[in-house]
């Protein structure tokens, strides 16, 4: 009785301590507000700040939602109208979203996005292309100036991105292409590419035309001497809806066409990248340069940032939380009164514990699209399984004198399982639910992979930008939170489980 | 008052009680004993539905146990068992009410109610607040038994409830129980494996053995004109046994 309405009135309590805050719902299209959206790389990132500082000038609410993730996570957002705005290249477009529709060049493009309700900008000004590298003094001493050169050194190695390992313009037309002998050749992360260079266990690898570290780690592009890399000019696609609800930021992102030169985002990229300045800072300098645009989007500070993504993770962990609370604790009685219906139920949470928490996120994208409901959806699916097991085992170990005796009273099932069943499961209980919240707390810091914000979100820019001071911002409150709440259910255990059941028996 | 019927119940293939046709006598104290495994137990959990028979039928009051009424039917018995089962997580007050206040019985009622009850069982006042971790084995069963009797019931069963307890304890809480029993006029089933228990206090015993009735009666009959050699062997192995400790000085 005292139990059910305390367990209620702590998650209210929970409820209550969460701003309402809703930056991590999905609400692209509410008045005012434009969502633009940007991939896990720093190009992407500062093209999707440029956006959000013309959306700002033109007297709108600009959403950026940074690092969403890869080519398929940012274009199904897109159709679903989960974001409006995030930057593309043709070459991504003809080789990958639409590949195998044979849609190239320009006009094919724009009529293939029209039929999606989307349309894009011209192209603004630079080619980010596939290309190969190597290490200047390495090719140097090789004497390796074009890609048809590498035929001749068939023991070099090649490190390359996993994306470029199976993409359509990729390692295996390449290969056929040039007539590549090479067989040593491995997929990795790109960052991770570039340390391999450096450590020498490969000396080859595939590389983006305005990367910041071509500079950086004096690498030599090898020339594309059969033309194989498509084109990958970038623009900025976006919903056809935007030209209606807000024509002048349309007109106002079509300024930036053909006005950002190869030499000029390489630039901004290794500012941002190897001199930590942020994103935002790095295309507010550009605009202002160009088109002596006064930014006037103040940037966001830290403090704000910090409570910002304490919101969000607030909100990720108290709904998704909540909602375990409500769902599992039924379900663990039941699987404790029904034996045959308990073990499909134990097995069931007990299988969705098994996968893997990234996966489980991602498979919920084409169903719930990006940003909170997804991340909620996952983390409530992961929280059920400490507290349907711990309710299942709490009642089980009830000892079979105290329950035969709530029997042999005559109190129906309900009024056994209030009174008697349920108090006395508490403290296993609420042991579930203290496991549930603390995976709750740091699996939710993958929520920022999804558009879902949270401490997880300056640990991916951390990753990113490979900045220990940022993921330690994430890190630190993640864990502090973490520990904070596990102090509060132990002094919840003081008023939620009954006083008989915390003494020591007398001998 | 309680009659079984032709009651028969199996564990997987093993009988626990075989076509047993008993009745229990208003207003009587009935002690079931007989060795480890007869079926005592098994006959008070039928009595109060907790279990169902094989084949036959229990009733009580005239009315047969069974699940449509077996809820109603129990707030007239009064049950206690060998451990108590006493919730840990109720004070004394909180057990022995628990029922009543499910029921919608006034504040003052349950009051008075409880108040008669310590009387009875001389039960300390200042033990109604505290948990059954915090009262000693023979106050939790006098607490076990006032929760028992808190709605009046028609019946008591009782599965050795004394049997936990040391001997100077159990000795008196022998003497409270009998006096309340008489105070009470109530239809007692007790189950103990002790004879000298079961000749305090039993005005009949059931003597069982693999889920038969060997032999119903007094005491006096049962060592008299004993119905099977084996009511003789269990009735001298007890006193043998009583023997054996008293040795000294007998
Ligand atoms: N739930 C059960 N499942 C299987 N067999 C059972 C179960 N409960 C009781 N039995 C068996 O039924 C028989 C009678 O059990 P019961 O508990 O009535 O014995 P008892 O006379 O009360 O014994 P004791 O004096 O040891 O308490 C025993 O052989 C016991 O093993
Ligand atoms: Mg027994």
């Amino acid at each position: 009785m005292r139990t059910a309405s305390h367990i209620a009135a702590l998650t209210l309590l929970f409820l209550a301590t969460t701003p309402g805050v809703h930056a991590a719902s999905r609400e692209a299209s509410s008045a005012g507000e434009i969502v633009v959206g940007s991939k896990t790389f720093t190009e992407s990132v500062i093209l999707g700040e440029m956006a959000s500082h013309i959306i700002s000038n033109a007297g709108l609410r600009p959403i950026h939602r940074r690092e969403l993730g890869g080519t398929r996570v940012l274009w199904s957002a897109l159709i679903r109208g989960d974001i409006d705005i995030y930057p593309e290249y043709t070459g991504t477009i003809s080789e990958e979203i639409l590949a195998g529709e044979g849609v190239h060049g320009e006009a094919a493009i724009r009529k293939a996005l029209a039929r999606q309700g989307l349309r894009m900008t011209r192209p603004l000004g630079f080619n980010n292309t596939y290309a190969i590298g190597m290490q200047e003094q390495v090719a140097e001493d090789l004497n390796i100036r074009t890609i048809s050169d590498l035929r001749g050194h068939p023991d070099l190695k090649f490190g390359f991105s996993s994306e470029f390992m199976d993409r359509g313009d990729g390692w295996p037309s390449l290969r056929k292409r040039y007539a590549l002998p090479q067989q040593e050749v491995k997929g990795m992360a790109h960052d991770l590419a570039y340390r391999g260079l450096e450590s020498g266990s490969i000396q080859v690898i595939d590389l983006y035309a305005t990367d910041a570290e071509i500079q950086y780690y004096r690498l030599r592009v090898l020339d594309d001497d059969r033309r194989h890399f498509p084109a990958y000019h970038a623009l900025i696609l976006y919903r056809a809806e935007l030209e209606h609800r807000a024509p002048e930021v349309v007109t106002a992102l079509q300024r930036l066409e053909g006005r950002i030169s190869d030499k000029a985002m390489a630039a901004m990229n290794a500012r941002a990248k190897i001199d930590r300045v942020p994103e935002s800072d790095v295309a507010a300098v550009f605009l202002g340069d160009v088109f002596s645009f006064t930014g006037d989007r103040q940037a966001e500070t830290s403090v704000n940032r910090f409570l910002r993504n304490t919101a969000d993770h607030l909100y990720l962990v108290a709904l998704s939380l909540t909602a375990a609370i409500l769902l599992a604790i039924p379900l663990g009685v039941a699987a404790a009164k029904l034996p045959r219906a308990g073990q499909a139920i134990l097995g069931a949470v007990g299988i969705i514990q098994t996968i893997p928490s990234l996966a489980l996120l991602v498979f919920m994208i084409p169903l719930l699209g990006i940003g909170g409901p997804p991340a909620i959806m996952a983390l409530f699916l992961y929280s059920l399984l400490p507290i349907v097991r711990n309710t299942y085992t709490g009642i089980h170990a009830i000892p079979l004198h105290i329950r035969e005796s709530a029997e042999a009273l005559g109190l129906p099932p309900a009024a056994k399982l209030r009174l008697v069943e349920l108090p006395m499961a508490s403290r296993t209980i609420l042991a579930g639910i203290k496991t549930s919240a603390v995976i709750n707390i740091g699996t939710a810091t993958l929520g920022a992979l999804i558009g879902a914000g949270g401490y997880g979100q300056p640990i991916l820019t951390g990753i990113r930008l490979d900045d220990i001071g940022l993921i330690l911002q994430g890190a630190v409150p993640a864990a502090g939170l973490a520990l904070l709440v596990q102090g509060g259910f132990e002094l919840a255990e003081r008023f939620l489980v009954p006083k008989g059941l915390r003494l020591k028996p007398l001998v | 008052m309680i009659q079984f019927k032709n009651v028969a119940k199996k564990y997987d293939q093993q009988y626990a009680l075989h076509s047993l046709d008993i009745a229990f006598e208003p207003g009587r104290t009935t002690v079931l004993i007989g060795p480890s495994g007869c079926g005592k137990s098994t006959i008070l959990r039928m009595i109060i539905g907790l279990i169902q028979p094989e084949s036959g039928a229990v009733f009580f009051e005239g009315t047969r146990v069974a699940s449509e009424v077996v809820l109603s039917l129990r707030r007239k018995m009064g049950y206690v068992i060998q451990e108590g089962g006493l919730f840990p997580n109720l004070t004394a007050r909180g057990n022995m009410a628990l029922m009543a206040r499910y029921l919608g019985w006034a504040h003052d009622r349950i009051e008075t109610r409880i108040g008669e009850l310590t009387e009875l069982t001389q039960f300390p006042v200042d033990g109604l607040d505290r948990f059954p971790a915090q009262l000693s084995g023979g106050q939790r069963q006098r607490v076990s038994l006032m929760r028992a009797l808190m709605l009046d019931p028609d019946v008591l069963l009782l599965d050795e409830p004394l049997g936990a307890l040391d001997p100077m304890i159990r000795a008196d809480l022998q003497v409270d129980l009998k006096r309340i029993f008489r105070t009470l006029q109530k239809t007692v089933v007790l189950v103990t494996h002790d004879m000298g228990e079961a000749a305090f206090f039993g005005d009949v015993i059931f003597l069982l053995r693999n889920g038969r009735v060997v032999q119903q009666g007094s005491l006096d009959a049962l060592v008299k004109t004993p119905a099977d050699p084996f009511v003789t062997r269990f009735i001298n192995a007890q006193r043998s046994h009583l023997e054996s400790v008293q040795g000294g000085d007998a």
